[in-house]
């Protein structure tokens, strides 16, 4: 398949994460389309990955490590995700409990 | 590479004091030692002395001017924690930990003042901020502390995910996450290229709050308990405007005709918006978030210019905007009215802490013989140097006469001001008022000899 499948498919997943935390009103669904967002970036450089992993074989470089730090990448986003998960909702459910709401329009109190 | 495996030690040590020392002076002086020995070890690694040798394969290169950044920002921490360090026993009981996320913080930090790739960007500025939510809401009972960290959370890491995607594109265009281009390659522009820097430029323009990325500064930093406020304000804000002027300078220098007016824009806005806001707050908490915005303006200069002076100029606003801000902040703390009315009066109760917190305010304001002065002085003379941007210099000079007005609104309510007889005395301490005239020495002294510290740089 062209890589510009995968580039239209990431990008259309990123912006639907996009629209999802700019619309949306609960924390967590908030929360659901930041994953989301993340998820097209790993999608897409693991395509570059490869993209260029057959550029380089087309080189003439056959030592196979090319496009590796893509997929390594992805590991580093995966990890980073798990850990901003657990403070995330740790975050939420001590909002939870003071206010018995996870709706995010409570948050314009601070303005005042 | 000292400071890196020092700080991270030095996280997992202050965690275990929690188990270990029941006395919560004990733990302070735990952590304040600690940074004494981070700010040591990272001192000993200017002249040479590596503790710890690592092949990072290049991803991360500690230079002189990373070097540098890190002991400025040990510093300010230090001074951070002897002012501050008591105020964060009323925050919660979780003493300790408290302190083990400040120094995961500052390992997060030197990771970002000497990355070369991408990979160590984002790990850096992800270890930079995940502690950072958590302290913005440690106040656990307090909804204003939830919310701001709430808040701070989701348009934290939805930033992030524009940076990530940034970061993607970068990959795809030039097949490596590494920010060093060999000079004989050129760039071209191609479209992957400007809009994964487009990405990036906006996800870090959102860190250091430039507008118009700014909206959620002072709901956040007014939310967030003052003590771990004035952490963010100030440590956080230099360490990403570092990383912020190593990424463009790195990586999309052969592309700076397209970045170069957004930025210039971007400044303008957030000069305006910073100072113009500011002037009509009435909690000194809330005008101290929006002049951060109005300082990270005039720090946008250097990344407008980026030259030597520039880089330079930096070093010296950071160290001037860090110690000012801190001292004011570490009084803040201590106030129960966070109007401008609490500070009335406060001359003729105590005049030592009166007169250190006028220099410092004298400072951010850029009055001559401070650090502030010589630090908008070294912008403006690198935004000079470039072609083409008289009317940004103009316009900056314009905007910090504006800012003069709020930051004298605290000195005339501390000077000329009765104070209103109801209100209970605060206590300040001998060893608070040693601190703050060291505050305020430092300020001094950097404002007579920038020298002292540029130097460092070259040798």
């Amino acid at each position: 398949m062209p890589i510009n499948n995968y580039i239209l498919l990431s990008i259309a997943l990123f912006c639907i994460g996009i629209v999802g935390v700019l619309t949306r009103r609960n924390a967590i669904i908030i929360f659901m389309c930041i994953e989301l967002m993340l998820n097209a970036v790993n999608l897409l450089l693991v395509a570059f990955s490869k993209m260029h992993a057959k550029a380089a074989l087309l080189a003439g470089d056959i030592s196979g490590t090319a496009g590796t730090d893509g997929q390594l990448f992805v590991f580093f986003i995966m990890v980073v995700a798990a850990a901003e998960v657990s403070v995330g909702l740790a975050i939420i459910v001590m909002m939870y409990r003071n206010i018995h709401s996870v709706d995010v329009n409570f948050l314009n109190r601070l303005k005042h | 590479m000292n400071a890196l495996i020092i700080s991270a030690i030095l996280g997992v040590v202050m965690m275990f004091s929690s188990i270990l020392l029941k006395q919560k002076n004990a733990v302070r002086s735990v952590a304040v030692s600690g940074i004494i020995l981070l700010l040591l070890a990272n001192i000993l690694e200017m002249s040479g002395t590596v503790f710890f040798k690592v092949n990072t394969r290049g991803m991360i290169v500690f230079d002189q001017f990373a070097l540098l950044f890190n002991s400025i920002i040990f510093l300010a921490t230090l001074l951070y924690l002897l002012l501050s360090a008591k105020d964060m026993e009323k925050v919660g009981v979780n003493y300790a930990e408290y302190f083990a996320l400040i120094f995961f913080i500052l390992c997060g930090i030197t990771l970002v003042s000497s990355f070369k790739s991408l990979l160590i960007l984002f790990l850096g500025i992800e270890i930079i901020s995940i502690p950072l939510y958590i302290l913005t809401g440690s106040d656990k009972r307090n909804l204003k502390s939830n919310e701001a960290s709430l808040k701070y959370f989701l348009l934290g890491s939805f930033s992030t995910g524009l940076m990530l995607m940034g970061i993607a594109l970068y990959y795809g265009a030039r097949g490596t996450f590494s920010t060093v281009i060999d000079p004989l390659i050129t760039v071209t522009a191609n479209p992957l290229l400007i809009s994964g820097m487009s990405l990036l430029l906006f996800s870090m323009a959102f860190k250091v709050s430039a507008a118009p990325f700014h909206f959620w500064t002072p709901d956040v930093y007014d939310g967030a308990p003052t003590v771990f406020t004035s952490f963010m304000a100030t440590i956080i804000k230099a360490a990403v405007f570092i990383g912020f002027i190593r990424l463009f300078d790195d990586a999309f220098e052969q592309v700076q005709s397209t970045w170069r007016i957004w930025i210039a824009v971007m400044t303008a806005v957030t000069l305006f918006i910073g100072n113009i806001t500011a002037v009509f707050q009435q909690s000194v908490k809330r005008m101290l978030a929006y002049s951060s915005i109005a300082q990270a303006g005039f720090m946008l200069l250097s990344l407008y210019s980026m030259n030597t002076e520039a880089k330079e100029g930096l070093l010296i606003y950071a160290a001037a905007y860090c110690f000012a801000t801190i001292g004011i902040f570490a009084v803040l703390a201590k106030m129960n009215d966070y109007t401008f009315d609490g500070f009335n009066g406060l001359s003729k109760r105590e005049p030592l802490i009166a007169a250190t917190l006028t220099i410092l305010l004298l400072s951010l304001a850029g009055i001559p013989l401070t650090a502030g002065f010589l630090a908008k002085f070294y912008m403006l003379k690198a935004t000079i140097a470039t072609p083409n941007s008289l009317w940004l210099v103009i316009f900056a000079v314009l905007m910090a006469a504006v800012s003069v007005y709020y930051y004298f609104r605290v000195i005339q309510a501390i000077y000329f001001k009765e104070e209103s007889t109801s209100s209970p005395t605060i206590e300040f301490s001998p060893f608070f008022k040693g601190a703050m005239l060291i505050l305020a020495g430092l300020v001094i002294l950097l404002g007579l000899f920038p020298d002292i510290l540029v130097n460092w740089l070259y040798f």
